[in-house]
């Protein structure tokens, strides 16, 4: 029995997947600007030992670290609302990814943080600098340049991980596959297209990133 | 409601979590046996091999587990297979862990100092002996850690295997809420079952890690 | 009075008596050698001076600020404390204009046109004038420590540092740095350098002070204690040098 293949069927929704990719990437572009501020914060917390931030970031971290974030997002968008919080599927998505790359930030750029040598640490003292001085001049720029390819590939775990979002009908790139499939009853095509669009999000934002990266942080063409 | 009692939200639970436990030791297991060969493809003398591992190993670290589930599960009965979720959900997650582990050890394999292998290969080793006696012993103390941080990444994928109707804890979890209408204590029980399993794992890895880079000191 | 006063500085680490009673008084412009076997207690001194490691016990004063024991807001004397580090310690992230130009901006809070003059003067000072734009990367270790040397000396220090800032380098690049530090002396800089390069010590130093076991066991003039030690713990130690 020969199966024929119809991928022109699911080119047919190209708005919608132009929609949902769109939607993706704004996720997945709020998640890492927020993720990577509460990562920074709770680097130094956890680094420098800041009561009572240093305990607090460590719980969340282990709390989130060790449970999945699909669990997550429905504990955000199914429960919170119980507790008298109204929240939509989108604000439930956004938190969801904020929470969850914010914690794996801190984990990953104190790592940066605490691998600085001691000698520029006691270099900045000599020069009479602040704590904040030092952190902000000294410590943070080479920690986040040498822990920024972690946080590249943990942005894109995330992206990739946010296909569940489709869970509670916010209308990203997976819910529209599953759209589109319902339509018009070509599942594999239609999964297989969106997944390559997944692949490529996936190589064109690593790219960016490292890019990026290269631009703010390290402030020299090389 | 009140003909679901707080213990029937806990039993019905606690059978999820023993559903999700036996995924991810499947996976983990078959992962395994699966990501040494990839290991071997990558690592490989002959180029094919190894440009084959690494696009397998690229595909399936970047496309979303979900998209790989579905795949599954739909290619499979356009090849005229019916497959159970469990079925799509093991082989999904299998393949999975199988090129993440791949990529996992093969880095292992590569922090093997470049003396070693010539060390060996001046003792007229073949290729595969220096394999076999020098550069996997000592690649394997160094992988343990990273495997068992590597095994809380399967146990939280098996969550997602809940959206092609495998009945593991977070779908337990979602079919409870729809039915208590206590959404906020059922996925804070969730939460726990899988905190419970990943902890202990997470923290093992830890210490893992600390004890080898401890012992490399002396 | 004495730029620098040192009174009854006592230091442990943990169990370890290092620093066992030091007096030390060192005037404007004096150039100070510190020398000993490793362990004696030299390079601890010279970082308790600008905070690098506190103390239990004495009073360390620079230039009218005092420092006590257990402190830990260092800024104010800091700012009249310049160090250079065995390892160099430069910003790897930052240009070496950039290096030199850090504390000036942040710390002095002066404005960035006036910060490069001053950086541009200090490099041309220490022969590095056309390195303003390179890394710490591109340059050998010498040149990295005389960009360190320009750094310390953009904060206008009252008294510099140096904790053996040729040991960690290839020998031909050794005279480069010290020729630097002999103008520096030469000009009237306050140094205390803790070094092995005994020649350089006895040329250029005004005061040699030798230290063991935690104390300062011989100090005086360089000539004089090189050609007749007092002591059969310095005799021994210039033998095993030479």
């Amino acid at each position: 029995m020969a199966y024929a293949f119809d991928f022109s069927s699911v080119l047919e929704y190209r708005e919608a997947l132009l929609a949902g990719t769109v939607k993706t990437l704004g996720l997945t572009a709020v998640g890492a600007v927020c993720g990577l501020a509460i990562g920074i914060f709770g680097a130094v917390s956890r680094a420098w030992r800041l009561a009572p931030f240093d305990r607090i970031f460590t719980a969340y971290v282990e709390l989130i670290r060790n449970t999945p974030f699909l669990v997550q997002l429905f504990f955000i968008f199914f429960g919170l609302p119980s507790l008298g919080v109204q929240i939509n599927e989108w604000q439930a998505a956004i938190l969801a990814m904020v929470v969850n790359l914010g914690a794996y930030s801190t984990e990953i750029i104190r790592a940066g943080i605490e691998a600085t040598p001691r000698g520029q640490i006691e270099a900045a003292q000599s020069l009479a600098m602040s704590r904040a001085q030092l952190f902000r001049h000294v410590v943070l720029p080479p920690a986040l340049l040498k822990v920024w390819p972690s946080l590249c590939s943990q942005v894109v775990i995330v992206m990739l991980g946010s296909s569940v979002c489709s869970q509670i009908a916010a209308e990203e790139l997976t819910f529209a596959a599953n759209f589109i499939q319902s339509r018009n009853f070509r599942a594999f095509e239609t999964y297989f297209i969106v997944t390559g669009i997944y692949f490529l999000l996936a190589i064109a934002v690593r790219q960016a990133m490292i890019q990026a990266g290269q631009r703010l942080i390290a402030r020299r063409a090389r | 409601m009140s003909d679901i009692s707080y213990w029937d939200i806990v039993r019905n639970l606690f059978d999820g979590l023993l559903w999700t436990l036996g995924l991810s030791l499947t996976a983990f297991v078959l992962g395994g046996c699966a990501g040494l060969l990839v290991l071997f493809a990558r690592i490989a003398k002959h180029p094919l091999p190894r440009r084959l591992a690494l696009g397998y190993i690229e595909v399936f670290q970047g496309t979303p587990l979900l998209m790989q589930l579905f795949i599954i599960f739909f290619g499979s009965s356009l090849l005229g297979l019916e497959v159970s979720p469990w079925l799509a959900a093991a082989l999904g997650l299998t393949l999975f862990t199988s090129a993440y582990l791949g990529e996992i050890w093969r880095g292992c394999v590569e922090s093997v100092p470049k003396g070693q292998w010539e060390a060996s290969a001046s003792l007229a080793l073949t290729h595969f002996e220096q394999m076999r006696h020098v550069i996997l012993p000592q690649a394997l103390r160094i992988a343990i850690a990273p495997s068992v941080g590597f095994s809380v990444q399967v146990v939280k994928g098996t969550a997602v295997t809940s959206i092609i109707g495998f009945v593991e804890l977070t779908k337990t979890g979602s079919m409870l809420a729809n039915a208590t209408y206590q959404p906020f204590m059922v996925f804070g029980l969730v939460a726990l079952g899988y905190f419970a399993l990943c902890y202990p794992l997470s923290a093992y890895s830890r210490y893992l890690e600390r004890n080898i880079h401890g012992s490399r000191a002396h | 009075m004495a730029l620098v006063r040192i009174n009854g500085l006592h230091k442990h680490f943990g169990s370890n008596h290092v620093l066992k009673g030091i007096d030390l008084e060192i005037e404007e412009g004096q150039v100070i050698a510190l020398i000993g076997r490793s362990g004696s207690g030299k390079s601890t001194l010279l970082r308790t001076i600008n905070g690098l490691e506190t103390f239990e016990q004495g009073e360390i004063q620079v230039d009218g600020e005092h420092l006590h024991p257990h402190e830990t807001d260092l800024r104010a004397l800091r700012q009249k404390v310049g160090m250079i580090f065995q390892q160099f310690n430069l910003f790897p992230h930052l240009s070496v204009g950039q290096n030199v130009m850090l504390a000036t901006t942040v710390v002095k809070k002066i404005g960035n046109k006036e910060a490069e003059d001053i950086a541009r003067t200090m490099l041309l000072k220490v022969g590095l004038y056309e390195k303003f734009d390179a890394y710490p990367d591109q340059l050998s270790g010498g040149q990295q420590q005389r960009v360190a040397i320009a750094r310390a000396l953009a904060m206008q220090p009252r008294v510099l540092l140096c904790d053996e800032i040729t040991s960690a380098l290839d020998p031909e690049l050794v005279n480069e740095v010290l020729a630097v530090v002999k103008t520096l002396a030469a000009e009237g800089m306050t140094l205390i350098m803790v070094t092995h390069e005994m020649r350089f010590a006895r040329e250029v130093g005004d005061k040699l002070v030798f230290m063991h076991h935690g104390r300062i066991h011989e100090a005086g003039d360089p000539q004089t204690l090189f050609s007749n030690p007092q002591t059969p713990e310095l005799a021994g130690f210039i033998g095993s040098i030479n």
